[in-house]
């Protein structure tokens, strides 16, 4: 079945006492219903943007009828695409007045006129106000009336009001202002009229989560009969009340084929191979394979057939087992996501019984164990609870919430030392006591009624948040980096700083009376050894991947045989390659350059009668050849130059001669840009040097006559 | 998903290596012999308590015992179990000691095992027999002689993490009775020297005493002091009360994987203030599931080994795992590396934030995802530990609250509640342990506003009456469920599908499957309780007329529709029609695009052909099923 398409007009206030908020209401917009959600879930939906409280007037009704001024229409009702993330950037100057009224009389507008083009389908309309702002009174009637009629309407039309009334900062409900109040209580009169819903939003975190990312087509688990005896049944639908959304599962990635090919899928295939134990070359054929079950030291084989013909078999259908007080029903044998059993719409004997059983529930606090078959031949029954949801608006019909509970089989007793025989030295104090109790009692996260941080309702969920946000980021550009945790979401993963800095006396208090040591002498990590020791796996198999694109001049094949961390004596050559085509960090080649310097230098000062000068040659010039390469030319022309002094009319004057003789010059602009010199006074470097042999004989003599006089 | 491709929803069972092999308080594996007594006292009829009328045994109601625990434990466990009897006629024991039988080396149990002693019950008199007349003046001590073959037996195991146990069953209270009375206290010191050395060496002695008919077995004639138990009156009958219950559970049919007490993970719950309380998390509730299958090669039940390979493909070439993923969005392959996808998920270093305390009603029925954690402190890891988690938790307790808290882990990172748990105790038995429970709250984008899908467009739905309700309070009170416990209802799927392993291992009949009773099933007679309250609910909410409505709705259903009744009537003038006419003839001739599409459509309707398409492809459809 293919997701209910649906339509979205975005009210958002952008009036001055808005400002602050906005970035985060924005936030909460791009994010949630917003663009990257939208594309990868319902593609189809459209989504329409109106500012207000804005210095600007741009709507069809201000053109049409006049009035409903303050109220920029930024993006009409269209199907979502990149363009929606600019208008949300580009947000209208804000004025100091705003009417929430104004604005979904023209969001109706909207959709009327969409409407009229045949469009169907779930129409919202999300209304984002402070509500600080009064409203205008009509021409004609009271503000009331007026809602009313655009109640009426709405409901005609089946559109739906979400209203997101935000309030940060403010401590409490009493310090609301008169117009706070009364625009409120505005607000609350759609909810009695037309499928309305009016939340409060006190903290930018809690805003974050005021829209609802995806929108599930819900669909029942089962339909049918709740079989309270055999002679009376209800009819009841079942669907999820809580489903979790699962990090996103992406495919396996191959670049093999060439990245010029379009048309690749990139996709990768697992293969799996059974093979026999005692011949591992062949794989077994599946119609040799049998599936067993261990018992004890043997292998029981059973076939599937023969499986399926003996194994449980169930008729579909609820059964009322009967029920039980909610004492014993601890809270701690709900084991999976809940449901929720609703009486089957517009069967009004059964939403009769469902709510006279979940009153008669409520009251006398007893739950109902019941036996679930949700599909005919499922292959095992589902013990579950049912606990009543009693209905507070007129407009919703009572039900049952429904979690799934442990079989015997499910439950492991494992044995806990009770903590009231514990030696008296590890049991808490008196003092020690109060202090845990002031904690609790103090760090309050619901200190009154409404007023309930970090409610699981509306709080996001802050890594699929990041993972969508580094999606987005990465289609649009393919070197972004993972983007930090948003900032509105902190709360949700660290200490609320308010509320510490509020009850930082209780807090330091309990610190000071709980001396809490840790025991470090505890070796921690075999585990920890391990996952370094499958990373230090890991990395050479990441060159692998990268040599198998880049085809360079050097046999990447037979280098990441071995992982090389710096230029060794033995093949100096082999390993500065190495280490100036890896890539996994930036360090290598300077360490590299560095390393074959310092070989070149060792090998020389160990020289005995020219036996390293063929070896040193070759490390020079590769040497060379890799900062020409690695556009390094300064690095090898100092180099070279400090080697024409070490070297010239010296003990190692010899090996000059050679480098002369093979031409190894100093790297020229032509060869790196970066380079000090000129192709000429490159090549000329060397007969130079010749000539300042001639002249310099005497710093020679100095340094040796220094040395010696040093000895004597 | 999680990247692995695994299910995440148990991640957080994946264990800390270093814990593994870490025996807390229970070993994780056990070496168990029976031990069991073939005297003559054991051959007289036992009083099964239930009142059966066949006679058995206290030696075959032993043997049935052992061979219930032996199915029990082979699906449970992997542990190894050895077979002695002792006061027996046959010897067979590596110390060639007269008297002691030892049936079973120890080793792994099979089906074989359990098979073949099955079938003891009918052989045992000729196979091992028992010493009914003891040689008079023998100094022969069996039991000595069996502890000391049995702690023989138990040598192999070294590990530290196997538990060694004899299980002892007799009936005979006072084992040297009738021994000349010169050499009855030497036997009775050198047992006890015995018994205490095999102790000594970690092996664990657990005695089932039978009580014969007539008489409790006296522990305090010799078992005692094997038991290192002073017994007095109070406390021997409360040990035979519970071996009595061990000797009952022994034959218990419930065929359950048991788990030996592990802790997940170790890890430490920081305190608002930075300060942090060690704790170790255990999985008390979790879904049991059989274990999982193996494949085996059909010729020679080997198991196979399975090799998985990566294929790209594009170009087909087998490749190493990749470390890249992608997902497609906006027609673009949005490539990312493994380890930018764990960054995205690691939000936090710390292990347990806690954030603050809510009252328990702001837990919702419906705020939950999987089966909870258990968190129990440990002051190996801090010290002060306990002092902090239980001050922390009679606190909660006490105010009627919970903590929220952050948990951050590779697997998931979510809010969870911890809620208290008070600990709770029946006859001296654990029934919940003390600590708190982790339970793993959904966030706004895992909730369904469920409650919304139907909002009735009219003012408001139908509300029950006060009578109604009054009427389903009634209905309530007799369905309530005297006493009822998470432990009454066992998984029938579970139950049947070890039935089904066990009959097709050992080899039994296939209808001994057909026992087993499904527990789930509603009370019937709690149901014949209710029949007055039932109807007088019903009444009150469907009105006295509702059976009879009903019937009559099914009956205008079973009529059917009027389209439906005109498209039979339909169908039928079509099949009379369709007889004018000679189908396979007008088909040989190729005739049939001679005829109209109303008459073509005459033969589709008469075999229940699909209708559409062109003149041509009826035509065709006609064709194919006259088989032309």
């Amino acid at each position: 079945m293919p997701p209910i398409e649906e339509t979205l007009v975005v009210l958002l206030d952008a009036s001055v006492i808005m400002r602050p908020h906005l970035h985060v209401a924005l936030q909460s917009l791009m994010s949630a219903t917003g663009v990257v959600v939208q594309l990868m879930f319902n593609k189809a939906d459209e989504v329409g943007l109106v500012f207000f409280g804005v210095a600007d007037t741009k709507n069809d009704l201000n053109k049409e009828l006049g009035g409903y001024e303050n109220v920029v229409v930024s993006r009409p009702i269209a199907i979502v695409d990149e363009d929606l993330s600019k208008c949300l950037e580009d947000v209208p100057e804000g004025t100091v007045a705003s009417d929430f009224l104004d604005a979904i009389v023209v969001g109706i507008d909207m959709i009327v006129k969409k409407l009229a083009q045949g469009k169907k389908g779930n129409i919202r309309l999300s209304l984002i106000t402070t509500t600080e702002n009064s409203i205008r009174d009509p021409d004609t009637g009271t503000v009331e009336e007026q809602v009313d009629n655009i109640a009426k309407q709405m409901s005609e039309q089946c559109i739906k009001l979400e209203a997101t009334i935000v309030r940060i900062g403010q401590q409490t409900a009493f310090l609301d202002s008169k117009t706070q109040q009364k625009n409120e209580a505005l607000l609350r009169r759609f909810e009695s009229q037309a499928q309305a819903e009016v939340s409060i939003m006190e903290s930018s975190m809690s805003l974050l989560g005021a829209m609802k990312p995806r929108n599930v087509t819900p669909t029942t688990l089962y339909r049918g009969d709740l079989e309270l005896t055999p002679s009376m049944t209800v009819k009841v639908w079942v669907y999820k009340k809580t489903a979790q959304e699962k990090f996103p599962t992406l495919k396996k990635f191959s670049d093999n084929a060439p990245a010029s090919d379009v048309h690749a899928t990139r996709e990768v295939k697992m293969d799996t191979d059974y093979k026999s134990v005692d011949n591992p070359d062949i794989s077994v054929p599946p119609e040799q394979r049998t599936k067993a079950y261990r018992y004890g030291r043997n292998y029981v084989p059973i076939s599937t057939e023969l499986m399926e013909t003996l194994k449980f078999k169930t008729e579909k259908g609820l059964k009322l087992i009967g029920f039980v007080p909610v004492s014993a029903m601890r809270r701690h044998y709900y084991m999976k996501e809940a449901n929720m059993f609703v009486p089957e719409p517009g069967h009004t004997k059964s939403i009769l019984a469902v709510s006279a059983l979940a009153r008669a529930m409520d009251a006398s606090h007893q739950v109902a164990l019941v036996r679930c078959v949700w599909r005919q031949g499922q292959n095992n029954v589902v013990l579950g609870v049912l606990t009543p949801y009693v209905a507070t608006q007129l407009n919703r019909a009572d039900g049952f919430y429904f979690n799934v509970i442990p079989f015997a089989d499910d439950i492991r007793e494992y044995p806990f030392t009770s903590f009231n025989t514990l030696p008296e030295a590890l049991q808490p104090s008196e003092v020690q006591q109060k202090a845990a109790d002031n904690l609790v009692h103090m760090l309050d996260l619901a200190p009154a009624e409404n007023r309930e941080m970090l409610q699981p309702d509306g709080t996001m969920n802050p890594i699929l948040q990041r993972y969508y946000n580094f999606l987005h980021a990465r289609a649009l550009n393919s070197e972004a980096d993972v983007p930090p945790i948003d900032e509105a979401l902190h709360s949700i993963v660290e200490p609320d700083p308010e509320l510490l800095s509020e009850n930082s006396f209780a807090i330091q208090q309990f610190c000071t009376q709980f001396p809490l040591t840790p025991n470090f002498q505890k070796e921690k990590g075999r585990k920890r050894f391990w996952r370094e020791r499958v990373k230090d796996e890991e990395a050479p198999l990441e060159i692998k991947d990268e040599a198998a694109m880049d085809v360079g001049p050097i046999s990447f094949s037979s280098l990441v045989s071995k992982q090389v961390e710096e230029v060794g004596i033995t093949n100096p050559v082999q390993d500065f390659e190495v280490l100036l085509a890896r890539r996994d960090s930036s360090e290598w080649v300077p360490k590299a350059l560095q390393g074959m310097k310092k070989i070149i230098d060792d090998l020389l000062d160990s020289a005995y009668s020219g036996n390293t000068y063929e070896k040193v040659l070759s490390c020079l010039c590769a040497l060379r050849s890799g900062c020409v390469v690695q556009q390094e030319p300064l690095e090898f022309n100092i180099f070279l130059r400090k080697l024409a002094t070490k070297c010239q009319g010296k003990r190692l004057n010899d090996f000059w001669e050679r480098v002369v003789r093979e031409m190894i010059t100093l790297i020229s602009r032509d060869e790196a840009p970066d380079s000090d010199v000129g192709s000429e006074e490159a090549a000329a470097f060397l007969t130079s040097q010749r000539e300042a042999l001639q002249e310099e004989p005497q710093d020679e003599i100095d340094e040796m006559e220094l040395l010696l006089g040093e000895a004597i | 998903m999680d990247i692995t491709g695994r299910d995440p929803l148990f991640d957080d069972d994946e264990e800390d290596p270093e814990l593994q092999n870490q025996s807390e308080f229970v070993a994780s594996k056990e070496f168990l012999v029976y031990l069991i007594d073939a005297g003559a006292e054991m051959l007289l009829p036992f009083d099964t308590k239930k009142g059966s009328f066949v006679q058995v045994s206290y030696l075959q109601s032993v043997l049935e015992a052992v061979e219930e625990n032996l199915k029990q434990r082979i699906i449970g466990r992997d542990d190894k179990v050895g077979i002695c009897f002792f006061n027996t006629i046959q010897k067979k024991n590596i110390q060639e000691a007269n008297g002691v039988y030892v049936w079973s080396e120890l080793k792994d149990l099979s089906a074989d095992l359990i098979r073949s002693f099955s079938t003891l019950h009918e052989n045992f008199q000729k196979e091992v027999g028992s010493q009914i007349h003891r040689p008079a003046g023998a100094r022969e001590n069996p039991l000595y002689d069996a502890l000391w073959v049995v702690q023989a037996m138990l040598r192999s195991g070294t590990s530290k993490n196997v538990a060694k146990n004899v299980m002892l069953f007799t009936n005979n209270d006072d084992p040297f009775g009738d021994v000349d009375a010169s050499v009855r206290q030497d036997m009775r010191r050198t047992t006890i020297q015995r018994a205490k050395d095999a102790q000594d060496l970690g092996i664990g002695i657990d005695l089932i005493p039978l009580s014969r008919p007539g008489e409790d077995f006296n522990l305090a004639i010799f078992y005692s002091s094997i038991l290192k138990m002073e017994v007095d009156d109070e406390d021997g009958a409360q040990y035979l009360l519970a071996a009595a219950n061990k000797f009952e559970d022994l034959k218990l049919k419930l065929r359950k994987k048991l788990y030996k007490k592990r802790t997940i993970r170790k890890m430490k719950l920081t305190m608002v203030g930075g300060t942090e309380i060690g704790i170790r998390t255990y999985a008390l509730v979790r879904p049991s599931v059989p274990a999982s299958h193996v494949w085996v090669d059909s010729r020679n039940n080997l198991p196979l080994k399975t090799e998985r390979s990566f294929i790209c493909y594009d170009t087909g070439a087998l490749m190493a795992e990749p470390l890249k993923r992608f997902e497609e969005f906006q027609g673009k392959k949005v490539v990312m590396a493994l380890d930018e996808l764990t960054k995205i998920k690691n939000v936090t270093n710390v292990q347990l934030q806690l954030k603050g305390f809510k009252p328990m009603k702001c837990l919702k029925d419906y705020h939950n995802l999987r089966p909870p954690t258990f968190i129990y402190p440990d002051e190996e890891a801090v010290q002060g530990s306990y002092a902090a988690f239980i001050a922390l938790h009679r606190a909660m307790l006490q105010q009627n609250k919970f903590a929220v808290a952050f948990y951050g882990s590779r697997a998931s990172s979510q809010l969870v509640a911890l809620v208290p748990q008070e600990e709770e105790l029946a006859d001296g038995l654990q029934l919940e342990p003390p600590g708190m429970h982790l339970i793993y709250l959904p966030y706004a984008d895992d909730i369904r506003p469920t409650e919304k899908y139907h909002i009735c467009s009219e003012a408001s739905v139908p509300r029950a009456s006060k009578e109604q309700v009054e009427a389903a309070a009634a209905f309530i009170n007799k369905m309530k469920l005297d006493s009822w416990s998470v432990f009454d209802i066992s998984d029938p799927a579970m139950q049947r599908h070890y039935a089904i392993l066990q009959a097709i291992a050992l080899e039994q009949e296939e209808e001994s499957l057909l026992e087993a009773t499904d527990t789930t099933l509603p009370d019937s007679k709690g149901i014949m309780r209710a029949t007055s309250a039932v109807q007088a609910f019903k009444d009150a909410v469907y009105g006295p007329q509702h059976d009879q409505e009903e019937a009559d709705a099914a009956a205008e259903r079973a009529k059917g529709s009027i389209a439906s009744q005109k498209r039979k009537a339909a169908a039928e003038v079509a099949c009379k029609e369709a007889q004018n006419y000679d189908w396979g003839e007008l088909a040989d001739t190729g005739k049939l695009k001679d005829l109209t599409v109303p008459e073509l459509k005459l033969y589709l309707t008469t075999h229940k052909l699909p209708l559409t398409g062109k003149k041509e492809l009826i035509i065709n459809r006609i064709l194919t099923h006259l088989g032309k």
